[in-house]
């Protein structure tokens, strides 16, 4: 099948790279602001919307610092554009607490020390309310796996862990 | 004695850091904020001989370009001192883009300010640079006919040599000698935020936001190079996403943020990229050590030879201290430590956690398990035998505990019924095997006086203020302990500020010296008001209290009442409001008690690991890890067993993943990203306990108080190296242990 | 260090994905980012076209000719591991899968970029450095350099950088084919072909015209895959690329002898690295550890190696032999 040269893209289809009005839904709000192409969901959040919860360790997918969730799934901010986030549905940690309550992950971290630096925390706990919603967090072995792709480098690592346990045994007893 | 310190109360900053809200140095907005950005030299040594910019100008968005040509010279470069003693404090004696010479891979070469990230990621790469490359030279492997026997250590704080007896005639001598060599790769701090300065001025006045470790550090350095005035600047830092080491000293892309801002008329925030984390806030050097020890049958150590040969810049001499521990966690009449240094194309290194002892004291404590080995002692009883109730110069210790650490530990741990041979225990694939090692960390009194301000407003809310700052080890919530108590007001209406060198003066909180130097300085001065308040109330007429003694009235809760009758007293706030007084503060100093105490000054500790070998391919994974400390006074256990658990597992990191080396032909470091410099995920943490050994400590301030920031990492990795032995019968020469290191039989030496 | 001014196009078709791409020289496909936007921020590729496929309706999992699966190029590794046909018939598959990279890149990550992703040699990846696959011609650093982790299997005087892809050792081993659509129409590609060793042109990864797009990885049906297994070593525990990896997939007759047997390695070769040699010196052979030792040797008998990549020989010859043991048992 060959394909009809006249399906290219209309030159209205082609966005950037000048800075051009983007649609972003985060934390359930619509935000209209401007944008070039090459900007990441990540510093759109941290220098265009202020919400600079969500952090940057590498920019280069190898720390999780910048977890966010794209239509619910855990996804690194870093190495997501702005522009493919439109039509998606975008949460950081800034929506994670209601109505100045905190959701009980972020309240078992801060019982359990499951930080120190807290630079890393807003990822771990994007990661670990996500990997209780994903099932797979029955053994410790399951926790400490699927929870790898946030480094903390503080080496929290075994309050994490029990911060974890007690939410998901909350959860199941409730 | 005290309602909060001691008590595992949760981090105050808890809510700010799982919330997001807390802002670090990155994240301060500011009107016009540019966004700068470095390059570094692409080549280790040699010259720049030009540098293009029309393409990068041309890119768009770009408000300037700064490199040798244009940047300011400094007006007077320090010399490299710890930032702990207090004066400025650079990483390094050298400041980059004065002339055209290039000393080290990554050095800054140019720095381009625009108004977005990306848009200075693009003109950066867009510069055209050429150099006139020379050879490098970086490596032991490069430099070794070059070493050269070092005089002083870490800005000359040190000596490089310490010399006692007669180490030659004692090892002649010895029943029983042990002898290795190791080779211990470079390692990268790698906390999780990079450095980041945001920088403003305002006229003459400069204000810093800057990822460090201690704002009067980085005040002290940038007033020094730009030749201003203390007072004009400002450096304020309220959270920081850790440090390790790489933000205890000022490095230049500090000053390099104030330059900027000037040359662009602009605030300008500069942060180094992960890649950039490696070449521009030093690292632990690579580095060789060997060790002969001397012993008599018996096990009582006779001789302890203990050699360093490092890589260090063309700059300074510094090298971490690897004999500040082997000098005297044993007691042995003859000794001798020394360092060696090449100096080669790389940056100065740094503190890196546990400096120096961390493999200081993996050489010592792997070196007394083969001694244990060739006696056919255990290893514990030849510690506990060998530990000396005095230090070096005979100095008794400002307080001990070793030989509880280890009990404790072997009891924790399961040691009883140990079987040493080994290579006997296999399960699966996996050969089985633990191991010990005493951990020690020296408690450094080369700070100046520190203060601290207390302060209580007419409702009894309280401020605490001191200028060095949280970066993760829990300064913020501690301190609110100490004020507490020393105030004797509940923690709620206490707020600990710190942060801002516009604040009374502490030091930067390195060497895990912040909670003594902190809590010595906040405590005397909330016990001052304290004290202040009482006064009023005994002379005020007004007071129920009036006329008593103040020895007989004390604090809880914002109230003073009589000791003798409890009914009888009355509240702060009520003293406050009576005498139309909107507040009342004081001041609290300490003054440290020098380097010349006449106590021996280590903080003690003891580790055990259990590891798992892969009997054919030589993987190593940790299974359980066990550390008793005797940090002194705990101020809080919940955040002390997170600092400790930290330090294990850095070791951790060091034993088995963690280590860089430059690439010979070019001089740049072969790794440079989370993916390949490999620290510890969540999936290789083992089962881990910690547990502490009170001790008392009158010599270390008021509070008694030991640091818990390093000691953890100290003698983890020997514990792991120890265990790996028992497990294989192969003594490991080399960290990290990776796999063909283990396969290979150990590695040199 | 760069963020170059990109041009942005979401295609809402195949044709216009296809036609976006190869209408402009520097343009690329968009999938999951995790390898495109990383070099493109290192500066390592330079397109000033984007084209995001995310929205073509490519993330579909259907069953092919009696038991063989057709995945969607933008199906997630994340979702093509948990799938349940997938869990089922290739297990091994799975495993690869679910050992790489971390929950976040692999629900990101797509299946046609997972084909395409880039080699982890830091040379290649500092953007200066003289690297062949980089920049042709300009030499090849990581031969004299840090080489610990490169490759022993199918390299060249130009090029021993490791392929570090995990669910492709799989693909490989199952014989899959690559369906794609370019300008020129529809084609497609035996796995084994679709991975070019580096020869003299290190550059060329794979035989994509500029434009053609990777719509599905079809996985024929194989029985003895419904037992194939995974193993990944690496230094850490999790979060890493492999050191080695083994694909198996075994069946012993009833007489001990090896009746079927598919092998391939990760992290070893310049490639997805399929053992034929391994296979072929098994295949009607006992299934005893002196052969599996026999086999491996045979599989390593061309391995080039760096005294740093060296233990890597050794390494991956005691996996084959352990791994191959333990499926015996
Ligand atoms: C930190 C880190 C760790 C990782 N660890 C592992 C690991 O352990 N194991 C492993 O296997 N992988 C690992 N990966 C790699 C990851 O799996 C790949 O980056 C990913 O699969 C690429 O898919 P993508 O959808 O993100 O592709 P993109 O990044 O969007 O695209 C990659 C390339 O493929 C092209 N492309 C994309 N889709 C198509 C298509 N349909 N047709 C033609 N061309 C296309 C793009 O133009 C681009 O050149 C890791 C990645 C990171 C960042
Ligand atoms: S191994 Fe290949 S990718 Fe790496 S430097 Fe050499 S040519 Fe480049
Ligand atoms: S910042 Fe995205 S993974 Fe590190
Ligand atoms: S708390 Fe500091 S990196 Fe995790």
């Amino acid at each position: 099948m060959a394909i009809n040269q006249s399906t290219a893209p209309a030159e209205t289809g082609l966005r950037g790279p000048r800075g051009e009005p983007v649609t972003l839904d985060v934390n359930g709000a619509t935000y209209a602001i401007e944008l070039e192409p090459r900007v990441s969901l990540l510093d759109a959040l941290r220098d265009h919307l202020d919400m600079t919860g969500t952090k940057k360790g590498c920019d280069q997918g190898t720390c999780g610092a910048c977890t966010v969730w794209m239509d619910g799934r855990r996804v690194l901010s870093c190495l997501t554009l702005a522009y493919s986030c439109e039509g998606h549905q975008i949460a950081t940690i800034e929506g994670i607490a209601q109505d100045g309550e905190l959701h009980p992950m972020q309240q078992a971290f801060i019982d359990h020390d499951a930080f120190q630096c807290g630079y890393c925390t807003p990822g771990q706990i994007m990661s670990a309310i996500a990997l209780l919603r994903e099932g797979n967090a029955t053994t410790d072995a399951d926790i400490a796996e699927h929870m790898s792709g946030n480094i903390c480098r503080c080496q929290a690592y075994p309050n994490i862990h029990a911060a974890i346990r007690e939410v998901r045994d909350a959860d199941d007893g409730g | 004695m005290s309602p909060v310190v001691g008590k595992p109360v949760n981090r105050v900053d808890g809510p700010d850091k799982v919330t997001g809200t807390g802002r670090y140095c990155g994240e301060i907005v500011l009107p016009g904020l540019a966004y700068g950005l470095i390059v570094g030299a692409a080549v280790a040594n040699g010259r720049v001989v030009s540098i293009d910019e029309t393409a990068a100008r041309a890119a768009g968005g770009v408000f300037g370009i700064m490199t040798h040509r244009n940047t300011p010279k400094v007006a007077n470069q320090p010399r490299l001192i710890p930032s702990l003693a207090g004066q400025p404090a650079p990483g390094e004696s050298f400041f980059p883009m004065q002339d055209d010479v290039v000393h080290y891979w990554g050095q800054p070469v140019a720095l381009v300010v625009a108004d977005s990230e990306e848009a200075a990621a693009h003109a950066a790469a867009l510069l055209d640079i050429t150099y006139e490359p020379g050879v490098p030279v970086a490596t032991i492997a490069d430099g070794r006919a070059s070493a050269t026997q070092a005089k002083t250590l870490f800005g000359g704080l040190m000596p490089a040599t310490d010399e006692r007896g007669d180490v030659e005639g004692a090892l002649a001598a010895a029943e029983v000698t042990v002898d290795a060599t190791y080779h211990f790769a470079a390692n990268h701090h790698n906390p999780l935020e990079t450095s980041v300065t945001t920088a403003q001025w305002d006229g003459d006045r400069v204000t810093l936001w800057d990822s460090t470790m201690g704002v009067r550090a980085s005040q002290l350095t940038v007033a020094s190079l730009l030749g201003i005035p203390l007072s004009d600047v400002r450096v304020i830092t309220h959270f920081v996403g850790g440090g390790f080491g790489s933000k205890a000293m000022v490095w230049p892309h500090v000053t390099l943020a104030a330059m900027a801002a000037r040359h662009v008329g602009r605030p300008v925030r500069l942060a180094l990229t992960r890649p950039q984390s490696f070449t521009s806030n030093g690292h632990r050097e690579e580095q060789e050590q060997r060790i002969t020890l001397g012993a008599g049958r018996d096990g009582r150590l006779t001789a302890i030879r203990h050699r360093k040969l490092s890589v260090t810049s063309p700059f300074d001499d510094w090298a971490e201290p690897a004999t500040g521990v082997s000098t005297q966690i044993y007691g042995c009449d003859n000794y001798l430590g020394d360092h060696q240094l090449i100096h080669g194309n790389t940056m100065t290194p740094t503190f890196t956690r546990a400096p120096g002892e961390s493999l200081g004291s993996f050489t010592l404590e792997t070196a007394m398990d083969r001694l244990a080995y060739e006696l056919g002692m255990d290893p514990i009883e030849l510690r506990i035998m060998n530990h000396p109730p005095v230090d070096n110069h005979g100095n008794p210790w400002s307080s001990d505990g070793m030989a509880d650490c280890l009990r404790r530990g072997a009891d924790l741990f399961g040691w009883a019924g140990r079987d040493p041979t080994p290579g006997t225990r296999q399960e699966g694939n996996d050969l089985i095997g633990t191991g010990v090692a005493g951990a020690g960390y020296p408690v450094a009194f080369m700070m100046p006086v520190q203060h601290a301000r207390a302060r209580i407003f007419h409702d009894g809310s309280v401020v605490i203020q001191t200028s060095a700052q949280e970066f993760g080890i829990g300064v913020t919530t501690s301190m609110s302990q100490v004020g507490a108590d020393g105030l004797g007001v509940d923690m709620d209406v206490l707020r600990f500020e710190a942060g801002d060198t516009d604040l009374p003066n502490t030091t930067s909180a390195v060497g895990s010296m912040g909670a003594t130097m902190q809590s010595s300085a906040v405590h005397n001065a909330a016990t001052t008001l304290r004290n202040d308040l009482i006064a009023h109330a005994v002379n005020d007429g007004k007071s129920p209290l009036h006329g008593l003694s103040p020895s007989s009235v004390k604090v809880a809760d914002g109230r003073m009442t009589s000791t003798l009758d409890p009914s009888i007293g009355e509240s702060y706030a009520d003293l406050l409001q009576r005498n139309r007084l909107l507040d009342m503060e004081a001041l609290g100093s300490w003054t440290p008690p020098g380097m010349d105490t006449p106590h021996g000054l280590l903080t003690f500790g003891a580790q055990f690991a259990e590891v798992a070998v892969d009997k054919d391919l030589g993987l190593v994974r940790v299974r359980r890890m066990t550390g008793v400390f005797a940090p002194g006074r705990v101020l809080n256990p919940k955040l002390a067993r997170s600092q400790l658990l930290g330090g294990m597992l850095w070791g951790l990191g060091q034993a088995l993943l963690e280590g860089n080396q430059i690439d010979r032909q070019s001089g740049r470091w072969a790794l440079n990203n989370l993916g390949e410099y490999l620290v510890p995920v969540h999936a290789d943490i083992p089962d881990i306990q910690v547990d502490f050994v009170e001790v008392e400590d009158d010599v270390v301030g008021p509070l008694g108080v030991k640091g818990v920031g390093e000691v953890g990492q100290v003698g983890a990795a020997a514990a792991i190296a120890n265990a790996v032995f028992h497990a294989t019968g192969r003594r490991m020469n080399e960290l990290p242990m990776t796999a063909e290191v283990v396969m290979n039989g150990g590695g040199p030496g | 260090m760069t963020m170059r001014p990109i041009t942005f196009f979401r295609a809402g078709s195949i044709d216009e994905a296809v036609a976006a791409v190869s209408s402009h020289p520097d343009s690329a496909f968009l999938a999951g980012g995790t390898t495109e936007i990383d070099l493109l921020r290192l500066n390592v590729v330079q397109p000033t076209l984007l084209v995001d496929v995310n929205d073509l309706p490519l993330t579909y999992l259907e069953d092919v000719d009696d038991g063989g699966v057709r995945i969607g190029a933008m199906a997630r590794m994340s979702d093509v591991a948990r799938a349940p046909r997938i869990v089922e018939r290739y297990p091994g598959m799975s495993q690869a899968l679910l050992l790489g990279a971390s929950e976040q890149l692999r629900n990101m990550a797509s299946m046609g970029g997972n084909m395409c992703q880039r080699t982890r040699c830091s040379y290649f990846r500092d953007g200066q450095s003289p690297c062949n696959k980089r920049e042709p011609g300009s030499g090849c650093s990581a031969l004299t350099g840090i080489n610990r982790g490169h490759a022993v299997l199918g390299t060249s005087e130009q090029c021993i950088a490791t392929h570090p892809s995990d669910v492709a050792v799989a693909l490989v081993a199952l014989d899959a084919m690559i369906r794609t659509i370019g300008p020129d129409g529809t084609n497609a590609i035996p796995i084994e072909r679709f991975f070019l060793r580096p020869a003299d042109t290190p550059s060329i990864e794979h035989p994509l015209a500029h434009g053609e797009l990777i719509v599905a990885i079809d996985v024929p049906a194989l029985p003895v895959a419904r037992t194939s297994r995974y193993v990944k070593h690496r230094d850490r525990a999790s979060y890493e690329f492999a050191l080695v990896s083994v694909f198996s997939a075994m069946r012993v007759d009833d007489a001990g002898n090896v009746a079927e047997l598919r092998l391939a390695l990760g992290g070893v070769g310049t490639v997805p690295w399929r053992a034929h040699r391994a296979e072929e010196a098994l295949i009607g052979r006992p299934a005893t550890p002196e052969n599996f030792a026999a086999a491996a040797d045979a599989e390593f008998a061309d391995a080039r190696t760096t005294p740093m990549n060296e233990f890597m020989v050794t390494f991956a010859k005691r996996a084959i032999v352990r791994e191959l043991s333990e499926v015996t048992s």
